[in-house]
């Protein structure tokens, strides 16, 4: 194809893709001027350039529109969506040849008469509107004066005109460029100053080279892998130190690479207000398309491959979502819907949230719609919960729509938008209320060509898994309780509270083999969908790139591609929606209530360490405070100055019992948890530890006896909950003397207000009861952001106990915004709690503003501190104030 | 007249190179244009699940390579001599194949003169494979028409 025209067509392309959102937001703002301006520029642009290179039925079109346009801009013709509408036909008209064009390197043919005359009679007022009445005096001197008011505005830069203009000076063009250049020279030189030249940093590249340049990156890094793998046993090699810069290139080079295929959303999304204007028109329905996060970037293969899923589930909520203006005010919503389009990224994945305000999902036409169907009974149904009802529109075949529109309704709908979504490692989750509207939330990953996976072994054989999609490793043993159970010849596995469905690789790819003894488990999730994968063997994790397998294996579901490893040996990758799916799980989005529980926002969980003594409750630690869990020989236990001790990496721990029902004396074995402060650590000696487990703590602080903060049910049992503060005290009086013991009076401290800042709702169950019984005014906020909301809302306080390690904003930057110029808190003390300390942190936490630091679990140095911090800082203001 | 029977003489006396190879006593011949590597015996990794005419994937120089059991293909019995296997690399489809064979003979040149189409006669399953074969001194030589070899080993497309 020519190149000129090769470049007329990207650049109109780019220019129609303006247009279109331009033309909807004109729409909705009849009287921008700027708008009009500039959407008769561009098309001004186009029909010239159609002139300069001799294609006649696309400068027709695009100059009839642009008269229309052109009446729009002076003013004397109003803005109408009918005129709109006459408008985007031009366009499509337009975008019809243009496309035409692409294909064949020449216009193709057809009619555009009726077109033509529609807009002629707009234009000279001939179109029945009275409204649109012309007077015949200004004809061409109209579109002289329009030709004249165009050309002193900014049409292209200035560059741009340059590729159009600089043709190869074949005597074909030699004429027309002839008349182009003076004006594009004196174009050049009116707004050279105005608008700055973008080129110079950007330049077009075709995306068969940046796909190219992928594809040899995605090698260099497996044949580095493979020299790093070749290497690694050999120390000392004089190849070591280039290999590891090699490394580091191939390493920068693969993310900058990536970063040439990374665009915007937005791109994906500039078709969707006018696909939303058109249906809002057929439908009769009033919407709001807000898009956010249309700058969050992704690789260009993932947004390809969403692009369509997307359109297809905003036109559904726009059919099915929305109501009509009617039925809005009825229900007293805003007459226009709105349908939100939001995209973010989160740890490596891309989030997509797309939100309507219109009538949710319909649950009873849903209900009758599955029994018709025949994909449940009646008394299945009945059973249900919502949730699992509203995830049957992801099966094939399911419209909720009680008439098939042009726009939706066919029947072919959301199982594609799954399978499509899930086809990219990516899940979707459904929320909806009826009445309310509902929201789907995308996740995808940022970039498919290098992924990490899990190197795993069956029968003899590796494969890979995703890491994506692996949540945890469970190792079993037939001989304990984490074995492998069989109903009917079907494996299961116990996770913590529920059962784990599981596929026996080795039996689901007819390895062959005998199963060992210890067999390892991966638990794997896709969307809400959790199921165990059997393997023999785990090894670690790799990066690889991912190659599709050769079309003779493309039926096979359960590998989604191949790769070659570090020890150049080819290994199939698997591909976890298809295990699924070949294990007879045929409908992923039956999840069951429980388990989709986990993927709504619901109250957090709390991680705890179960472990047992001799007496009957089970006893609980919070996870966090744990140091680690160790095993020691009661023979080892040493006796100084009456307390037990151990050596321990090289120092003397000291050791505690739980209670007097741990029996020291026998020999054996006996697991202790190592708690840490500083450089201090000490050990509690149990009698068996059970689990780690994650619940919603309730702490019902009742209890007076020692080493108890209170009870809590968990995993459906009454458990102690252990207070660690107890037993540190109790083994070394030392270690908080730096904390200072000393009791001030109590009355002082008598309804003071305290704030507490802590993400973990455990430690705010724990400590606000706590702090209130001690008579202070407690607020509990779960993040710095709420609390500094409440500094700007005047709130006042008379110390802060805030946590250091929490999400988005951690303690350190909490207390620098606090102690920043002018805040309002700026004398306001502040205490830190945390569960592991060192030197660093202390010191970087006094030089951001706190005055103390506690350890989480001991409660007394919290009470003792903040009294006396308190008081101190009442003299403080006394002395002050004296003076 | 003279001029056509010049032609066909001609056509007659012109030669075509075929790398040729052996499974098991039956001698193939492969255009010599279509064979890009021969490899030795190599690690193949198995694809479970695959038919039998798919051995697995191998890895030549970063690409990924499949390897097709041409015994299966052929419906011949698994080999039985402990002999090594070797491989000769053809492209089909911008992608890589290796077929699995006994032996790599040699180049030859052979004239069309000894060719002929495939005998009517023969295996329906190996006319699929075939081009035709060539009468050489001692043996026939079966031309592999490697392309419709690949093609059939391709999935049938589900319609959806």
């Amino acid at each position: 194809m020519d190149e000129l025209i090769g470049e007329f067509l990207t650049e109109t392309n780019e220019s129609l893709g303006a247009l279109d959102l331009d033309m909807v937001r004109l729409e909705q703002n009849p009287n921008d001027k700027e708008l009009i301006s500039s959407i008769f520029r561009l098309m001004h642009t186009i029909k010239g350039t159609c002139g300069f290179l001799g294609l006649p039925r696309l400068e027709t079109v695009a100059h009839r529109a642009e008269n229309v346009m052109g009446r729009f801009r002076d003013g004397d013709l109003k803005v109408t969506p009918a005129y709109v509408t006459l408008i985007f036909e031009s366009f499509d008209r337009i975008k019809q040849i243009v496309s035409g064009l692409e294909a064949t390197g020449s216009e193709p043919q057809g009619d555009d008469s009726e077109l033509i005359a529609k807009l002629d009679a707009v234009y000279e007022g001939r179109d029945g509107n009275t409204e649109n009445a012309k007077d015949g005096s200004k004809g061409d001197a109209a579109i002289d004066e329009l030709q004249a008011l165009f050309d002193a505005t900014p049409v292209l830069s200035p560059d741009q005109w340059h590729t159009i203009v600089t043709v190869p000076e074949t005597d074909d063009h030699k004429m027309e460029e002839e008349e182009a250049k003076p004006a594009a020279v004196e174009k050049t030189e009116d707004h050279g100053a105005k608008a700055p030249v973008a080129t110079a940093e950007s330049l077009r590249v075709n995306v068969d080279v940046l796909e190219d340049l992928m594809t040899l990156v995605s090698e260099l890094v497996l044949t580095r892998n493979q020299l790093l793998q070749t290497l690694r046993n050999k120390r000392d090699n004089v190849f070591s130190a280039p290999l590891q810069r090699l490394s580091h290139v191939v390493t920068d080079l693969q993310e900058g690479v990536m970063k040439t295929r990374m665009q915007p959303i937005g791109n994906a999304w500039s078709k969707l207000p006018r696909i939303i204007r058109d249906l809002s028109m057929e439908l009769n329905k009033k919407i709001d398309l807000v898009m956010e996060g249309e700058a969050t970037e992704l690789d260009r293969q993932i947004l390809e491959m969403i692009k369509d899923p997307l359109t297809h589930m905003v036109r559904n909520s726009a059919d099915h979502g929305v109501e009509m203006p009617a039925d809005r005010i009825a229900k007293g919503k805003p007459e226009t819907g709105r349908i939100v389009l939001k995209a973010y990224h989160e740890g490596g994945h891309i989030i997509i949230e797309i939100t309507d305000d219109g009538k949710g999902l319909p649950l009873a036409k849903i209900k009758e719609k599955i029994i018709k169907n025949g994909l449940a009974t009646e008394e299945e149904v009945a059973a249900m919960s919502d949730q699992s009802i509203q995830q049957y529109i992801f099966k094939a075949g399911f419209s909720t729509a009680e008439k098939v529109t042009s726009v939706s309704g066919r029947g072919v709908g959301m199982d594609v938008v799954r399978n499509n979504i899930e086809k990219i490692g990516g899940s979707i989750v459904l929320k909806s209320v009826e009445g309310k509207g509902s929201t789907f939330l995308i996740k995808i990953p940022l970039t498919l060509a290098i992924v990490s996976a899990l190197i795993v072994e069956a029968g003899g054989e590796k494969f890979a898994i995703p890491q994506l999609a692996v949540r945890e490793l469970v190792r079993t043993t037939p001989t304990t309780s984490a074995k492998i159970e069989e109903v009917n010849g079907t494996p299961f596995y116990r996770l913590r509270d529920h059962l784990l469905p599981l596929v026996s690789l080795r039996n689901l790819l007819e390895l062959g083999g005998e199963a060992r003894a210890n067999q390892y488990i991966v638990v794997t999730q896709i969307g809400a969908y959790q199921f165990g994968i059997i393997v023999d063997k785990v090894f670690d994790t790799e990066e690889i790139v991912v190659k599709p397998v050769a079309k003779v294996l493309k039926n096979l579901e359960v590998f989604s591609g191949n790769t070659i490893l570090g020890d150049g040996s080819v290994i199939m990758i698997l591909d976890p929606n298809g295990v699924a799916k070949a294990s007879g799980e045929t409908d992923i989005a039956d999840a069951t209530p429980k388990e989709m529980e986990k993927t709504g926002p619901v109250r957090e969980k709390t991680p705890l360490l179960l472990f047992a003594t001799n007496d009957s409750a089970p006893k609980a630690v919070p996870l966090s405070l744990v140091a680690r869990l160790e095993e020691i020989k009661t023979s080892d236990i040493e006796t100084s100055g009456g307390k037990m001790m151990i050596q321990y990496r090289g120092q003397l721990m000291p050791l505690t019992p739980f209670d007097t029902s741990v029996d020291m004396r026998t020999k054996g074995k006996k697991p202790i948890l190592v708690f840490h402060d500083d450089a201090n650590s000490m050990g509690l000696v149990v009698e068996k530890i059970i689990d780690i487990t994650e619940e919603f703590v309730d702490v019902q602080v009742a209890s007076d006896h020692g080493g108890i903060v209170g009870s809590a049910i968990i995993n459906g049992k009454a458990t102690d909950v252990v207070d660690i503060g107890y037993f540190v005290r109790n083994t070394d009086r030392d270690w908080f003397k730096s904390h200072g013991e000393e009791s001030y009076g109590q009355q002082t401290t008598q309804g003071r207000r305290v704030l507490l800042v802590d993400d973990s709702p455990f430690f705010r169950n724990m400590l606000t009861p706590l702090l209130k019984v001690a008579g202070y005014d407690v607020t509990t906020l779960d993040s710095a952001a709420t609390a500094l909301k409440m500094r700007e809302d005047g709130e006042r306080f008379d110390i802060i106990v805030s946590d250091i390690e929490m999400p988005h904003m951690n303690g350190f930057e909490f207390a620098q915004k606090v102690r920043e110029e002018g805040s309002t808190w700026l004398h306001t003390p502040m205490v830190a709690l945390t569960s592991h300390t060192t030197e660093q942190d202390v010191h970087h936490g006094m030089e951001v503003g706190f005055s103390r630091y506690i350890a989480k679990f001991d409660r007394d140095t919290l009470l003792a501190t903040l009294t006396e911090t308190l008081v101190a800082n009442q003299s403080v203001k006394h002395a002050a104030g004296a003076r | 007249m003279t001029a056509l029977v010049a032609q066909s003489s001609a056509i007659a006396d012109s030669t075509r190179d075929y790398l040729t190879i052996y499974i098991g006593d039956q001698i193939f011949g492969i255009p010599i244009l279509q064979a890009q590597d021969v490899l030795s015996e190599q690690r193949v990794t198995r694809v479970p699940l695959a038919p039998p005419q798919i051995a697995g994937a191998l890895n030549l120089r970063g690409r990924i390579v499949t390897a097709v059991n041409m015994r299966a293909c052929l419906g011949m019995k698994p080999r039985e001599d402990a002999g090594k296997t070797m491989h000769v690399v053809v492209e089909h489809g911008g992608e890589l194949y290796s077929l699995m064979i006994d032996k790599v003979g040699d180049v030859m040149s052979l004239a069309m003169r000894d060719y002929e189409n495939n005998p009517s006669t023969l295996d329906a399953h190996w006319r699929g494979m075939s081009n035709g074969i060539y009468r050489l001194k001692e043996k026939l030589l079966v031309v592999l028409d490697v392309p419709r070899l690949l093609d059939a080993l391709e999935p049938e497309t589900e319609l959806e």
